[in-house]
């Protein structure tokens, strides 16, 4: 069987939770072969990539390469590429995954699937779009399949690779570093699963009312070990950061459980949320879109119900 | 500072997309057409570059013949001229062919950075920017919550999940830019009646030297398959709270295995 690339996502050295499903779906490809490029490999990344069935573990970690942007990823894949052949090469759909991708695929001369959420044997990718109302296959038809994987779509499966490891030594084109990263500036994360990761996301819309107002969302996610998530509304009104917008012009989430909170349920607003398998609302407007999508709703203000969720959540799981 | 601003005409988001029943590709028609949100970021940034300092705006867009009402949104905004590549031998292309014709219209007129919105409402690839900067070897400065130019050096705030990086890199430079950037201005009526006198380019593929081999449907790089509209989920439970909503939702999340 051929390989199958797999782009490491790791964040400070740890391999991040996408990386393991995708290494499960390429082991329906063939042979799954992890890419590891930045930092040096420490045993606990080695170990968690060959457990999740890694067969070979390509590591490109030359200090220069994470001084530089998106470019260099996608030179060591293209590197790769022309030397073993692969079937296919996975990458994590998320912002920075797909620029990789697409630089890849100019760079080798393949076509590009992003946000597949399903992969068969012969390589046929699934997408949903346009917000989860349609279903669609396709596949790449020229070059090495490039194909981007959205988070939580597929599940990570254990089992045992050989987690060979080989060196890779790739000298930077000079395009590689045309733009360097200078300063890397951690905003307040606070223990939360990263929300296009998260199995479960609570988020708060206008209904939440003011920054405070999220205070009862945060405790609901704490207690389910979610994610926060925001609509628009409540992001542009300066009550939640941006980068925890979910919605056509945010985060693309598809966890196993969301709960709506005073969100209405725009259009955009549910592209970005509504392939989660459970839906679950609160919303004073029985009226409010979002209550086509709920497999559980309850009308009713969300600073009664949410706290005394929260309080029973609790209750029940000490 | 020449600047050039990438921006796509998408169906409104507010309508209902579908796929066309025979070739797979996105049915345009049937939609309004307006101003892919993200790029309105992108050409009021480039006009607050050059109302900073000097230069000027030239609006890009590759579409059908009524694309030309996105570029004239753009005029009447404050840029300045307008290039639109139209052809029909483009239709049914993909993020690979738009890259190469982009790439092709914009080289060789002296831009010292191209403007992109990080992403387009209709085909959500984020990929376009990526590739041009790739297929013109300039630097890639991606998904900007800010951006600084001092001369011919550019630095932007790369948005991240945990925050953001900073990245710099000289001119020329490829740059996307999201949408807490900037509040965009609307057009005056000033603009609106200036927009009409403004120079708007009308080209075609064969003008931008672009290979036909590599565009169009034909060229694609993936095909679609098949497809299937999802049948509407079916209907929940709702209840209204009568004081024991959480309890409620408690006991449907056990019942889930949630908690
Ligand atoms: C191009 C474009 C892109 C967009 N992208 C996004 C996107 O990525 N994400 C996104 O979310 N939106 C996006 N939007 C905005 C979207 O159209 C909506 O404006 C937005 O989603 C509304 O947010 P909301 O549901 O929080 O607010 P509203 O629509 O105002 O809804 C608030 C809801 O809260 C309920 N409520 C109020 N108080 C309470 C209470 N005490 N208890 C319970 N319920 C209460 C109300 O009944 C109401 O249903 C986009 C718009 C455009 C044009
Ligand atoms: N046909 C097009 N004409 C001009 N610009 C485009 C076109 N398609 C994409 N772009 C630009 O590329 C960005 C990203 O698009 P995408 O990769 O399709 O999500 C958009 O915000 C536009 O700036």
């Amino acid at each position: 069987m051929s390989e199958v690339l797999v782009l490491v996502e790791q964040l400070d050295g740890q391999v991040r939770k996408v990386t393991l499903e995708l290494l499960a779906a390429a082991a329906v490809l063939g042979t799954p072969a992890a890419v590891w490029v930045g930092a040096e490999l420490n045993e606990d990344a080695a170990s968690a990539l060959a457990s999740h069935g890694a067969a070979i573990i390509y590591v490109a970690d030359d200090a220069e390469l994470s001084q530089y942007s998106v470019a260099p990823k996608a030179e060591v894949l293209a590197h790769l590429v022309a030397q073993k052949s692969p079937s296919a090469v996975l990458i994590a759909s998320n912002a920075e995954g797909k620029e990789v991708a697409g630089r890849l695929a100019v760079k080798v001369n393949s076509g590009v699937i992003t946000d597949a959420v399903e992969l068969a044997a012969d390589g046929t990718a699934t997408q949903s779009v346009f917000g989860g109302s349609t279903i669609v296959h396709s596949k790449v038809s020229h070059g090495t399949p490039i194909i981007t994987v959205r988070p939580n779509a597929v599940a990570p499966v254990e089992s045992a690779g050989a987690g060979v490891r080989e060196s890779v030594s790739v000298s930077l084109s000079a395009g590689a570093k045309l733009a360097k990263v200078t300063g890397r500036t951690v905003a307040q994360k606070g223990g939360r699963p990263e929300l296009a990761e998260a199995s479960i996301v609570v988020s708060g819309g206008r209904g939440v009312g003011a920054a405070e107002g999220f205070g009862v969302i945060e405790a609901l996610a704490d207690s389910l070990h979610g994610a926060v998530g925001a609509s628009r509304a409540a992001t542009d009104a300066g009550w939640y950061p941006h980068q925890f917008q979910v919605g056509q012009t945010g985060k693309t989430v598809s966890p196993q459980l969301y709960v709506a909170n005073g969100i209405s349920g725009a259009i955009q607003h549910r592209a970005g949320m509504q392939t989660s398998k459970t839906i679950v609302v609160v919303n004073k407007d029985p009226e409010a879109p979002i209550f086509e999508l709920a497999d559980f709703g309850v009308v009713g203000d969300l600073f009664a119900v949410v706290p005394q969720l929260t309080e029973e959540i609790t209750k029940r799981s000490s | 500072m020449k600047i050039a601003v990438c921006v796509k005409q998408v169906p409104d988001t507010w309508a209902e997309k579908k796929l066309r029943a025979d070739d797979s590709t996105l049915d345009r028609e049937s939609a309004d057409g307006v101003m892919n949100e993200l790029d309105e970021y992108a050409v009021e940034e480039a006009l607050r570059i050059v109302e900073a300092g000097e230069g000027e705006v030239t609006i890009v867009t590759m579409g059908p013949e009524r694309a030309s009402e996105t570029v004239r949104k753009a005029l009447s905004m404050g840029a300045d001229a307008g290039v639109h590549l139209v052809d029909d031998a483009l239709h049914g292309s993909d993020a690979l062919a738009t890259s190469e014709a982009l790439a092709k219209v914009l080289s060789g007129r002296g831009f010292d950075l191209i403007l992109f919105g990080s992403e387009s409402t209709d085909a959500r690839m984020s990929v376009v920017p990526a590739m041009v900067a790739e297929r013109l070897g300039v630097a890639q400065l991606t998904f900007a919550q800010k951006v600084t130019v001092s001369g011919g050096a550019i630095t932007i705030e790369r948005a991240t999940d945990y925050g953001y990086d900073t990245v710099e890199a000289a001119t020329p430079a490829v740059v996307s830019v999201v949408e807490k950037i900037n509040e965009p201005r609307y057009p005056s009526f000033k603009g609106i009646m200036a927009a009409k006198k403004k120079p708007v380019e009308t080209i075609s593929v064969a003008d931008a030297g672009i290979d036909q081999s590599v565009i169009g449907a034909s060229a694609a790089w993936s095909a679609v398959v098949d497809f299937a509209v999802r049948l509407p989920k079916a209907a929940g439970t709702v209840v209204t709270d009568e004081g024991d909503g959480g309890v409620k939702i408690a006991e449907f999340l056990s019942a889930q295995k949630f908690i």
